[in-house]
């Protein structure tokens, strides 16, 4: 459905994104990961056809966006980052504007804007002035605009920022849902939202990808750092260096909590230096109150992949 | 076409959703009405050869409010679509950059030709009570009106152009009221410095607004200032597009 060759776009000075390549097939939720600046809106808006790469090419449903551009954006809907709209406009009013801009014809019209009034759950506020509206709401009727014209491909640029815990719960819900016959590129940096949502990463930094992969398999294969806790009293003062010379272990970090400490440990990858902390901690006779192993998640991976030096 | 009308119409009806809309009419009524009512009264201190439609067209009290009005409807044009960022929804739907365009400047020029249209009651309004003719023949009507639309055609090109260059509606309309300004006085600079060269006083007088607005509310139609108008409005449309295919490729 995307297909992105070489994608370059440089700004006077800086390069956004270099050499960009990836493919997302018909059908599936791809999650686009990376930190603030890392090129996620501007290939987003290149795709869209809002502005041009500096070099390379992209089609959309094998349509180029730059040579065939209206062809291209009659397929995709896309929410922009900031999600703009006309506030001096009423909702339904709004809606019928952009269906019959993007072509639906004027007898399907009523029906496509009441259907995605109520997929968008905007039943209630459908004659409400944008401009009266709560973020969330106006999200949700960025949403209902990029999907009016029932596109194949649509493209969200980190559409639950800003909404409280309820309102994400409901538009991930919703993107779920339209994903049964859609192609969905969504960006986003909250990231139990990819694991719950996408069927595959896509992880960029400094315009330049990263891994592009299902979340599981980015959690399996990737060779992140592990990390252990200890939790104990009576642990004396060279604690922390003796735990620090334990095999595996690359660095400890110690807090105080009244008469106990914890040290968090980072590991080598793929090590499990905890049997012996353990036996450490007996050999001292630490008040071990809690020992813990923590799993790597997603976020490491992502913290790992997208860490400034690496 | 259906995706150009669709776009004129949400921009005829975002004039009259804003309250500047109102204010620029309910003021504009004030002014022209104003102007109407000191033309009549000069021209009731003795027998001239001035028609009242004549009158109407070419004081001080006509032009003033009438280079006034340009800013103020084109300067949230484009300005507003930038900052609001609507800019970008609207240029990722399949609508070509012409359609927006024109839209946009067809829209501004409905819109002021909806304000023109309670002037025809004036000179009804002359005629009723008076009985008298407010025009020597009815050449003088479509005359000053074709004057009306092509001047402002042209200055809602000028006023849609300046919108495209900046973010902030206010520093839009004052480049639009500056250009529109300097248009307007050098076709006044033969007056203003007593130029009696024949060569600059017909120069001058090819693109002067109040020459052509004064031959034209005689009745007298003349194909020169049409051209002049017209291929103005399109040369300056041209540039618009090209300046709003730069601010795509710069964003």
């Amino acid at each position: 459905m995307i297909k992105v060759e070489n994608l370059t776009k440089k700004y006077a000075g800086f390069t956004a994104i270099k050499d960009l390549n990836f493919e997302v097939e018909k059908g599936e939720i791809v999650g686009f990961l990376g930190p603030n600046g890392a090129g996620k809106s501007t290939t987003m808006r290149i795709l869209t056809g809002f502005m041009p790469a500096t070099s390379g090419r992209a089609t959309i449903a094998g349509f180029d966006i730059f040579d065939q551009s209206l062809e291209a954006r009659k397929r995709l809907g896309y929410l922009p980052e900031s999600t703009p709209l006309y506030h001096d406009m009423r909702v339904n009013e709004y809606l019928r504007y952009r269906a019959s801009l993007k072509g639906v014809e004027s007898r399907k019209l009523k029906e496509r804007v009441g259907d995605v009034i109520e997929l968008c759950s905007l039943r209630e506020k459908e004659r409400a002035l944008i401009s009266t509206l709560s973020k969330g709401q106006k999200q949700r009727v960025g949403l209902a605009d990029a999907l009016v014209h029932d596109p194949d491909l649509l493209i969200l640029d980190e559409p639950t920022i800003g909404l409280d815990p309820n309102q994400i719960r409901s538009v991930r819900e919703l993107i779920k849902n339209l994903a049964n016959k859609r192609t969905v590129l969504i960006s986003t940096h909250i990231l139990p939202e990819v694991e719950l949502m996408c069927s595959r990463v896509v992880v960029i930094h400094k315009g330049q990808i990263r891994a592009s992969d299902t979340a599981e398999n980015l959690l399996k294969n990737h060779r992140a750092v592990g990390s252990l806790r200890i939790d104990a009293k009576n642990t004396g003062e060279d604690a922390r260096e003796a735990l620090g010379r334990i095999p595996g272990v690359k660095d400890v970090t110690e807090e105080k909590d009244g008469e106990y400490s914890i040290f968090n440990m980072r590991t080598d990858a793929n090590a499990d230096p905890s049997d012996d902390v353990m036996r450490l901690a007996m050999e001292r006779q630490w008040g071990v109150r809690e020992l813990m192993r923590r799993r790597t998640t997603l976020e490491d991976v992502f913290v790992d992949l997208t860490h400034s030096d690496s | 076409m259906k995706t150009f009308l669709t776009l004129l119409g949400r921009e005829v009806k975002s004039y009259f959703y804003s309250p500047i809309a109102y204010v620029v009419m309910f003021f504009f009524l004030i002014a022209t009405g104003f102007n109407f009512y000191t033309g009549v009264s000069f021209l009731n201190q003795g027998p001239t050869e001035v028609t009242v439609v004549e009158a109407a067209f070419n004081t001080v009290l006509f032009w003033f409010p009438f280079l006034l009005l340009f800013p103020l409807i084109t300067m949230r044009t484009y300005s507003d679509e930038f900052r609001m960022g609507t800019f970008e929804t609207m240029t990722t739907a399949p609508v070509s950059d012409w359609q927006v365009v024109l839209s946009k400047f067809f829209g501004a020029l409905i819109f002021y030709l909806i304000l023109w249209l309670p002037s025809f009651s004036y000179f009804m309004a002359f005629q009723m009570i008076t009985g008298k003719e407010a025009a020597m023949a009815a050449g003088a009507y479509w005359g000053s009106y074709l004057m009306l639309t092509l001047i402002g055609m042209f200055y809602i090109a000028i006023g849609c152009l300046t919108s495209s260059l900046t973010t902030e509606q206010i520093n839009a309309a004052v480049m639009c009221f500056v250009a529109i300004f300097i248009a307007f006085v050098a076709g006044l600079l033969g007056f203003i410095m007593n130029i009696t060269e024949p060569f600059f006083r017909d120069l001058i007088s090819y693109f002067s607004a109040v020459e052509h607005m004064g031959d034209f509310s005689r009745g007298i139609i003349d194909s020169r200032p049409i051209i002049w108008y017209l291929s103005m409005t399109v040369l300056l449309l041209v540039i618009n597009f090209q300046i709003f295919q730069y601010r795509k490729w710069k964003s």
